[in-house]
């Protein structure tokens, strides 16, 4: 019984961990998202040039 | 006994987190994505207007469409056509590159589903996009 036991715990120790795998090291997902965003801001910021970021186009809108 | 499937799990968290650790940024600065990026942010000056009249719209795909002809000059329409075009191109090989960069040629599907995300997420107000339908809303 105790066996069994022992068993079952290591198996689901590797299910744990390959589970972890799976998502850490098959796709860094955060790691993309901020890769996209610093490529996205490159192209869509070129045209304002600097680095400070203007406000978008708000007329008369706020008080 | 109840020593070794602690220490079997102590030690596959210690190597897996080191793994993870180790993915913790992604490479994106190689010459081709510079090129890409320089190529991008240059057509982006011409495709903006195109963007905020409406003519061109944001993909779900991570891609550009020319959503709207109508919003578009007669005689522009090929010029915004081709600008949609080279666009999808450009960014076709930016998902590839950044991919590839990093030595995972198979990741090119999740980083550009990624970049779809991101592109829309920072798109600004009044530019089209797609929802997960495919409709195209007004953001």
């Amino acid at each position: 019984m105790k066996r069994l036991n022992l068993h079952a715990l290591l198996l689901a120790a590797a299910l744990a961990a390959s589970a972890c795998v799976t998502i850490n090291i098959y796709f860094p997902a955060a790691a993309a998202e901020k890769a996209a965003d610093r490529i996205i801001d490159d192209i869509y910021d070129a045209k304002d040039g600097g680095a400070a970021k203007p406000p978008a186009t708000t007329p008369a809108e706020k008080k | 006994m109840q020593l070794l499937p602690r220490l079997f799990a102590a030690l596959l968290l210690t190597l897996f987190a080191s793994l993870a650790q180790a993915q913790a940024n992604l490479q994106i600065n190689t010459p081709s994505i510079e090129t890409l990026k320089k190529s991008m942010r240059e057509r982006h000056a011409q495709i903006k207007p195109f963007l905020e009249n409406g003519a061109i719209g944001l993909t779900r795909e991570g891609g550009v469409a020319l959503r709207d002809a109508n919003a578009v000059p007669l005689p522009q329409r090929a010029a915004a056509n081709s600008l949609v075009a080279a666009e999808n191109a450009d960014r076709t090989s930016l998902y590839k590159e950044i991919a590839v960069a990093n030595g995972k040629p198979e990741w090119e599907g999740e980083i550009r589903s990624t970049f779809s995300q991101r592109w829309i997420e920072r798109a600004q107000p009044g530019w089209y996009v797609q929802n997960a339908q495919g409709a195209w809303v007004k953001k």
